[in-house]
């Protein structure tokens, strides 16, 4: 699938909820059904700064393509970065720095969080593009 | 006219507090969020405005609006009169002595840069400690680390208990000759404990060190008199007494304030300005450098007298009412466990719930319309003392009612529901 095909199936998916309460409920279990970080991982190094509850993030390039991992101390919060990870995770570099994260707006995300809760969304999504740069820039060198 | 009477509580009389006409003073009270009525239960960080204190600062920029201590003209006359007979409103209400004694600033975190900085400045050299305690908000440990820092002192925290009880006992093993100033919260923010100001106050004097009372949530519970409780600075912020924002307070005695340096430069705090020398006034002017906050002022001395016409002693027990209904009716939760349980409790509950993360408990509480505070509140020694990663706190105010608690109580019971 496309990029935009796997959010419009996540806009579809979150169609099907209409109260909040349904719609927390999935990012929950998305939450819960995101495989943990390697506890090594675990360290300021992979911290995103701006949530209020913390966010581990890491990425590797195979084949041209990025893999991000994520982990929250918090659930809902990592099921919103599940969803960042299903929309972005195995893209090109390019394909990342590009992406329209139209999603977020469509599911009700953006809109139901606070300025310091957008925060830590937007922080996330910066630190994917930063990842995503960073090896378009190694990728460049060579 | 309907009266919510409740049951009495060992210590208080019977409260008496009138919710019905009390709830209508609130006009934000009457929001709805997500569709559902709006319970706040954030009042710690801060509370909200009766309709008397925002018809004094829209009545103020009406009819009045002139800067204070400079005009000759008849608005800046009646400007000033209105700042400096607010001044006189909050020393009536902190019982200080002398009106020259009541410092205004823009809030407790203000307050205490002041005292650190201009007390620091005269009374703190190297080697010298100042004390705090392991249960203070951020802004009153950092002000004393940097003056700590600027001068090479050292800086000392009295632990608590598991209870979040202060060890009192060890205080006096704490001070030395070199400890020149302590710093203490009168009500903490994260655990709800209620300090034995007086008491910590009269050790401290017994050793010639000077105490400063955090009075930021404790301003509001309970009637204040810096004379009884001799205490030499106290320190709280407009906005979490029903004022508006931007201003604050600081206590002083008059000895104290005498011997300490000016903090800012400008405005009304010189007499005289040449480049070899400035003058600086006298009390309280030299310490309110620039504009002052004279709407502010207007506005914290009209929530004050609402409080007081509310009843201060009556707000603060049907406040205990509504903490010990809170606290029975979420420890039925199973799994809920309530961080900070001192016996002199404000009406501040800290919680946790199973292993659920504070921020997702406050999440799905917001789409119930319940607005809780959730993480560290400032408060990372408390945290990390516990273990913990945060709490949720409810801090509960006299608009606040009996319905409003059980709402909170299905909320929860509804998050354990959901991440099960």
């Amino acid at each position: 699938m496309t990029l935009n095909e796997v959010q419009n199936s996540i806009i579809d998916d979150f169609s099907l909820f209409e109260d909040w309460m349904d719609r927390y409920q999935q990012l929950i279990e998305l939450g819960k059904d995101l495989p943990p970080i390697d506890e090594k991982k675990r360290t300021d190094q992979y911290l995103i700064k701006g949530c209020q509850s913390k966010v581990w993030l890491d990425a590797d390039l195979v084949d041209g393509k990025v893999q991000f991992t994520a982990d929250s101390d918090a659930i809902i919060t990592k099921g919103i970065v599940s969803l960042l990870i299903k929309v972005l995770t195995n893209r090109t570099p390019q394909e990342i720095l590009d992406a329209d994260l139209y999603f977020i707006d469509k599911i009700g995300l953006k809109e139901n969080l606070s300025p310091t809760r957008s925060n830590g969304l937007v922080a996330m999504v910066k630190q994917m593009r930063m990842y995503a740069l960073a090896f378009q820039a190694k990728s460049n060198n060579v | 006219m309907p009266k919510v009477k409740t049951s009495s509580t060992i210590n208080h009389q019977p409260s008496t507090i009138n919710l019905n006409e009390i709830r209508k003073d609130f006009p934000i009270l009457q929001r709805e969020i997500y569709g559902k009525p709006l319970v706040y239960f954030d009042n710690g960080a801060t509370t909200q405005k009766p309709k008397v204190v925002l018809n004094t600062i829209e009545k103020f920029y009406n009819s009045i609006n002139a800067n204070i201590h400079r005009g000759v003209h008849k608005l800046s006359a009646e400007s000033t009169e209105e700042y400096e007979q607010a001044r006189e409103v909050i020393r009536e209400f902190l019982n200080a002595e002398k009106t020259s004694e009541i410092i205004f600033t823009s809030g407790t975190t203000a307050s205490i840069n002041l005292v650190a900085f201009s007390f620091g400045e005269v009374f703190v050299k190297s080697g010298d400690e100042v004390i705090v305690t392991e249960m203070e908000h951020h802004s009153n440990i950092v002000p004393w680390q940097l003056l700590c820092e600027r001068k090479g002192a050292n800086l000392k925290a009295l632990p608590f208990d598991e209870n979040g009880e202060l060890k009192v006992d060890m205080l006096e093993s704490l001070i030395t000759p070199k400890t020149r100033i302590l710093s203490v919260t009168h009500v903490s923010n994260t655990l709800g404990t209620v300090n034995p100001i007086k008491q910590i106050i009269e050790i401290a004097h017994r050793h010639n060190v000077p105490v400063l009372i955090d009075g930021a949530q404790g301003v509001k519970h309970g009637i204040i008199d810096v004379q009884d409780l001799d205490a030499d600075f106290y320190a709280f912020s407009g906005h979490k007494i029903y004022g508006p924002t931007g201003i604050g307070v600081l206590y002083g005695k008059e000895k104290w304030l005498n011997q300490m340096v000016p903090w800012q430069g400008g405005g009304d705090m010189i007499a005289t300005v040449s480049f070899a020398k400035t003058t600086f006034n006298e009390l309280p002017f030299k310490f309110e450098a620039g504009t002052a906050n004279y709407i502010g002022a207007a506005g914290l001395a009209t929530a004050i007298n609402y409080y007081k016409s509310v009843g201060i002693e009556q707000a603060t027990s049907y406040e205990t009412e509504l903490l010990n209904y809170a606290t029975k009716k979420l420890l039925e939760i199973d799994g809920l466990r309530i961080i900070g349980t001192a016996k002199d409790k404000a009406s501040i509950i800290s919680f946790i719930l199973n292993d659920i993360h504070p921020y997702d408990t406050g999440m799905i509480l917001d789409k119930m319309g319940i607005a809780v505070r959730t993480g560290n509140h400032c408060t990372q020694p408390v945290i990390d003392h516990f273990g913990i990663d945060g709490t949720v706190r409810a801090s509960l105010a006299f608009y606040n009612t009996f319905e409003e608690v059980d709402r909170l109580v299905e909320g929860v019971a509804k998050v354990k529901e959901m991440f099960g």
